[in-house]
């Protein structure tokens, strides 16, 4: 059975006027001790995927329909206090930027501590046993002396190696990392995805990593989603989506990479912008950017087809298939 | 922390440097004093004589460099009204008047937080709307209408409260007497602190409601939510500590204020504070007395000040005392 299984999600965010809906019909699963990355531009909705599994959507956001089943269960019908239970226990997460997250007036053992204590009955002393092997873990030095100190004495970096720690605490199931590393120092960067990498192989923790870096995602991850404003348009084994994207989207993503361009050569860019969640084109949502959309691109929603080991939602992809077999043996 | 101590000790002196040019420029141009020292019938000739034996025909800074002398050795000049050291006059009042704000300050902190707690939590709920609505009228009446309405209502109509003066006072350590120790005291004390939080209270609602409001939306309250600590003690712990930071700044200040404030409420309740001082002084147009009380409530505003300055790095982590001074 799957950790977590997310069955046609769809969140919508309530605004004066009208609603927008911010994903639609997302579904996934995520094997025990898996790693997932969810890829795709700024406004693409996997933050918003990241948040409605925690069940944290900042008002005016709510999940509209769908099942999230978190162990079997399904999460998004239990109360708020069924859910705080789960919440930094079974299910962690790590935020974006380490300088925020913590807060500014608590020491770093004070912070440790309450997440201990909101999930199990320890004594202080015992809490901070843990807290200190937990920074350990993270290779903290010195974490005894950590715990006395504010966040602000403490660099981005071992901030968020500490948040990290925070997040292992109480041995999760599943960690959701959401950008953990973009407002970091690009030294750092690698570090924290290596120990990240490392814990959640050695603890046996599933781990959604959501970030646009798809170099990250080649490394860290399992299995890939890439998303488009609010939908998931293609998904499948990593090794699969880094090599062989299918879908127009995420070939532009790849080819958009640095390291597929000579040097000196201007980056190859996808064309336009992904559209305002207010504005979303009939049809498929790519297809004012995509080179190869055809009419019915433009007036049909395709619908997500399992081709082989991937899933992809595209009109064109067993015309794109045979075009790329033509190029490559021309 | 010593360096810090030291550099906000300038600072309150180079203050209070400023309050006394001020004071001694009005001592210096509002009315005669040799009217008040001599009567009518006095020649010219021993005007100008008795002129040139006070000094009052020096140059301004020379005159001015005296009366700093004096004020440094505790001399604020002679009340003409009282006869007596203007400072003497004043610090016999000043008990009144700190009582008066110390019960404001009171009702103010221990309604303020949770009000402003409470609306910030649950902004949309009908006491919410009711508690923003009660402010807004609160800020808008004056003092002494606020003073002059509980007047009638509790005192002229219900006859709960008396309408003036402190009651029964208790003498504590040597000359200080207090409303605190008795029976009669609590009961002269209310409306008169009351009327003096009437406007400070719904300030301190409406700000502790904004702060709060920002920081619940900040990044480590959601990540205090993600990590699923209960509510109360993200509210209480985690929002409430961030929330109070600017609020004790603001704080200071309104403290201070308030000292100036008293000078309406004590008028109104006959509050016999060196508020109600100041305007009798004023109506007798005694100098010494008017400019003493004008350098003592600059003194109180420094020292509040300073203090919760200090206070504030104590309480921020974010601020280090030691190494702010350097």
């Amino acid at each position: 059975m799957s950790l977590l299984s997310v069955r046609d999600l769809t969140v919508k965010f309530a605004m004066r006027d009208n609603t927008v809906t911010a994903l639609n019909q997302i579904s996934f699963d995520l094997a025990k001790g898996e790693r997932l990355g969810i890829v795709g531009e700024s406004g693409a909705g996997k933050s918003i995927t990241g948040f409605s599994l925690m069940n944290l959507l900042s008002r005016p956001g709510y999940i509209d329909s769908g099942q999230i089943l978190f162990g079997g269960q399904d999460i998004t019908q239990l109360s708020e206090a069924e859910m705080r239970k789960i919440r930094g226990n079974r299910m962690a997460m790590i935020f974006q930027d380490p300088m925020v997250t913590l807060n500014p007036v608590l020491t770093i053992g004070q912070q440790m501590v309450e997440t201990l204590r909101a999930h199990r009955s320890l004594s202080k002393a015992e809490a901070e046993q843990i807290a200190i092997l937990k920074l350990r873990e993270v290779y903290i030095p010195s974490p005894e002396e950590r715990l006395n100190q504010y966040p602000h004495e403490l660099s981005g970096g071992m901030r968020q190696r500490i948040i990290i720690a925070m997040a292992l605490l109480l041995d999760p199931e599943l960690i959701i990392a959401d950008e953990p590393t973009t407002a970091l120092d690009v030294t750092i960067q690698a570090d924290i995805m290596e120990l990240l990498l490392e814990l959640c192989q050695s603890n046996k923790v599933g781990l959604i990593l959501i970030t646009h870096d798809l170099g990250v995602v080649s490394q860290m991850t399992e299995r890939t989603l890439v998303m488009y404003a609010g939908r998931l348009i293609e998904a499948g084994p990593t090794r699969e989506i880094i090599n062989d994207p299918q879908h127009p989207y995420t070939q532009g993503l790849i080819n958009a990479l640095p390291q597929q361009t000579l040097p000196g050569q201007r980056l190859k860019q996808i064309p336009g912008n992904m559209p305002s969640l207010t504005a979303i084109p009939t049809g498929c949502p790519f297809s004012p950017r995509c080179e190869y959309a055809v009419d019915h691109c433009r007036k049909i929603l395709p619908e997500i087809v399992r081709y082989g080991q991937v899933e992809v939602a595209c009109h064109e992809v067993s015309r794109l298939q045979n075009t790329n077999f033509e190029e490559a043996s021309a | 922390m010593l360096a810090y101590l030291v550099k906000r000790v300038f600072q309150a002196i180079a203050v209070m440097f400023a309050i006394s040019l001020i004071g001694f420029a009005i001592q210096d141009n509002l009315g005669d004093p040799l009217r008040e020292l001599v009567g009518q019938s006095v020649s010219e000739e021993v005007r100008q004589q008795l002129r040139d034996e006070l000094g009052l025909n020096d140059s301004f800074m020379t005159q001015y460099i005296r009366f700093l002398g004096n004020v440094l050795q505790g001399d604020l000049g002679t009340s003409y009204f009282f006869k007596e050291p203007a400072l003497d006059v004043i610090l016999k009042k000043l008990p009144a008047t700190l009582e008066l704000v110390a019960g404001a300050t009171l009702i103010i902190i221990g309604l303020s937080v949770p009000l402003g707690v409470y609306t910030a939590i649950k902004p949309n709920s009908v006491l919410s709307r009711i508690i923003m609505g009660l402010s807004i009228v609160g800020i808008s009446i004056p003092v002494f209408l606020t003073a002059i309405l509980m007047i009638f209502v509790f005192s002229v109509e219900l006859g709960w409260f008396p309408s003036y003066g402190r009651g029964d006072v208790v003498h504590v350590f040597g000359y200080w007497e207090t409303n605190f120790a008795t029976a009669d005291g609590w009961v002269h004390i209310m409306l008169p602190s009351v009327a003096l939080a009437s406007i400070m209270l719904p300030l301190f609602v409406r700000l502790i409601r904004a702060e709060m409001m920002e920081v619940l939306q900040s990044e480590y309250v959601k990540y205090a939510r993600a990590k699923g600590i209960r509510p109360y003690r993200i509210y209480f712990v985690h929002a409430l500590k961030n929330t109070l930071l600017p609020v004790i700044t603001v704080g200071g200040v309104q403290i201070g204020t308030m000292v100036a404030y008293t000078i309406l409420t004590e008028t109104v309740f006959q509050w016999p504070g060196m508020g109600f001082m100041f305007l009798e002084a004023v109506n007798r147009v005694d100098t010494p007395l008017i400019v003493a009380y004008l350098i003592v409530v600059g003194f109180i505003f420094v020292v509040t000040n300073t203090i919760v300055d200090l206070i504030y790095g104590l309480v921020n982590p974010t601020v280090n005392l030691a190494r702010m001074g350097a």
